[in-house]
């Protein structure tokens, strides 16, 4: 068993794939190793890629949930990629929905994602300068 | 046909066996993959409540059949404090821990069948069932 | 005493026992357009060694061990009998059919020909039955299956772009079928990597709470996996019955039709058409 899950950073995103079955001690140290990563490199978003995961129990979902979270704080977006069909039914079935956590069929489409949504956070900025009076209106979007 | 094995629940370690023999024993009755995650799934909520709150106990796990059909039994003890108001605990959202208060009710929606034996003192023992 | 005397009967006059009851199943009207000739022989000598063997060790008892042989025998028997569509009462003929040659040898040669014509009677009935409930339980699994292979054709998950699904529900929908159309929807997303999901119910006559459930479950599980599902298709009755039910539907998009719902998603890929001709 794996005793640490490898945080790759790649640009400005960090990308962590789980591939063991986690126990909760290696959850934990997940989210707090994940936390400091973030900070060090200045990441500006997150892939989680989940695809090799059998199940999630609410112990993973909330796990999933506090990084999400920890990351808005410190200005990262999330993205959690490739949850299988079973898995997601298992979840909802259990009562999780996971609210506000980004997800993508697959890395691909999860980095995309991920590039986009910072894009649209950096452009705000450029928005309200460059444009004149008739974008203002969709700017309360 | 029936194949049973008792399993120790006393540290962390010990859930992600649990987790990895109840998906063996799914397997082999030929359980559908949907059928498979929500009894592993629902094996492990279990196992981690009766762990934390429980003090750990064990785990029986059993192949055998139910009306005819073949099914997964388990049955996880604990040696804790019990639960006084059963009833109260089943609600969605209910907790005595810092969880989200799924564990008991989401569990039970994830099997075909829900059994749970407690009373204040006397520890908890909880039977779930999953057929084909 | 009487197994053994049976046995020894049985044992000594095998082949002329053999020929007589082949003869007697051929009478009883077995069809011999359902299985041939050589398969009948085949299979009543094999179960006459075997019930020889069986009977040697006793006959009151037929879930002892020693009568296996002879049960796995008629289930494979009246198992391919059920496929092949022989009514019930010609797969029990098969046992049945042994009385009367055997009890004429019984007749002739026992000392207590009453005593073992009874114990006989009451085997051969077992063993009848057995294959009848074995009959049954092949036929169930035949049901079974066909019910598995209807739900599977009566509901195609088609891609109607690229990256964009559509699941057109016709008929009723239970709880079990939806289970199974949305498994299938969701294992179809994966598979063709769409991020755009459309159900159809404008098919469907009626919505209950637990399939409505079923419906918003998929949404959420869907939204999980990273992908997007709009239900269109929605009947005004539906729609009512939803509210009624107190079914939250939260946050999932619903369009009135097919086609609204298709452009939706085009939009939401960024697809755009653009006229052949120009102005």
């Amino acid at each position: 068993m794996a005793d640490k899950i490898p945080i790759l950073k790649m640009g400005r995103f960090l990308l962590l794939s789980i591939q063991v079955d986690m126990h909760d001690q290696l959850a934990l140290d997940l989210q707090e190793d994940l936390t400091h990563q973030i900070v060090r490199h200045k990441a500006k978003g997150v892939l989680i890629d989940i695809s090799a995961l059998e199940i999630v129990d609410s112990f993973i979902g909330r796990m999933l949930s506090h990084i999400a979270n920890v990351s808005r704080i410190l200005d990262a977006k999330v993205i959690v990629v490739g949850m299988q069909p079973a898995v997601a039914i298992t979840l909802v079935e259990l009562g999780l929905s996971l609210e506000g956590i980004a997800t993508a069929l697959n890395t691909e489409k999860g980095m995309r994602r991920l590039e986009s949504m910072v894009a649209e956070d950096e452009s705000v900025g450029e928005l309200e300068s460059g444009e004149n009076a008739d974008t203002s209106a969709s700017a309360g979007d | 046909m029936a194949k049973t094995q008792t399993l120790p629940l006393q540290q962390e370690t010990d859930i992600v066996l649990i987790r990895q023999q109840v998906r063996k024993a799914a397997e082999s009755i030929r359980l559908g993959i949907i059928s498979q995650t929500k009894i592993v799934t629902a094996a492990s909520e279990i196992a981690r409540n009766a762990l934390i709150y429980g003090g750990g106990g064990e785990c029986v796990l059993e192949e055998t059949q139910r009306n005819g059909k073949p099914a997964v039994r388990l049955l996880i003890k604990d040696n804790g404090p019990g639960i006084a108001d059963i009833e109260r605990a089943m609600v969605d959202g209910y907790t005595s821990g810092n969880g989200l208060g799924l564990g008991l009710s989401g569990s039970r929606r994830l099997v075909d069948e829900f059994s749970i034996d407690s009373a204040a003192g006397r520890g908890t023992a909880i039977e779930l069932w999953k057929w084909r | 005493m009487s197994s053994t005397a049976i046995a020894e009967l049985l044992r000594n006059h095998e082949a002329t026992l053999l020929d007589v009851w082949v003869a007697a199943q051929r009478n009883a009207g077995m069809r011999l357009d359902l299985m041939n000739e050589s398969t009948i022989v085949t299979n009543s000598a094999e179960l006459l060694r075997k019930l020889t063997t069986a009977a040697a060790q006793g006959m009151d008892d037929l879930d002892a061990a020693h009568w296996q042989p002879v049960k796995t025998l008629l289930e494979q028997f009246s198992f391919n009998q059920s496929r092949a569509g022989v009514s019930p009462s010609e797969t029990a003929t098969f046992v049945f059919s042994l009385k009367e040659p055997l009890f004429k040898l019984i007749q002739e040669h026992s000392a207590e020909p009453l005593v073992d014509i009874w114990a006989t009677t009451q085997l051969l009935d077992k063993l009848g039955l057995y294959s009848i409930e074995c009959f049954m339980s092949g036929r169930e699994s035949v049901i079974r299956e066909q019910q598995e292979s209807m739900l599977e054709l009566s509901t195609p998950v088609v891609e109607l772009w690229d990256g964009i699904l559509a699941i057109p529900l016709i008929g009723a929908l239970d709880s079990n079928r939806t289970q199974i159309v949305m498994e299938a929807l969701l294992e179809k997303i994966v598979e063709t990597e769409s991020d755009i999901a459309i159900i159809d119910i404008t098919g469907v006559p009626t919505v209950d709470t637990m399939v409505a459930q079923h419906l918003i479950k998929t949404v959420t599980a869907a939204k999980l996996m990273g992908a997007q599902c709009i239900i269109s298709g929605i009947r005004p009755q539906i729609a009512a019955t939803i509210v009624h039910l107190g079914v939250e539907l939260g946050d999932v998009i619903t369009k009135a039709s097919l086609a609204d719902a298709f452009r939706v998603a085009l939009k939401q890929q960024g697809t755009r058409f653009i006229a052949a001709t120009s102005r």
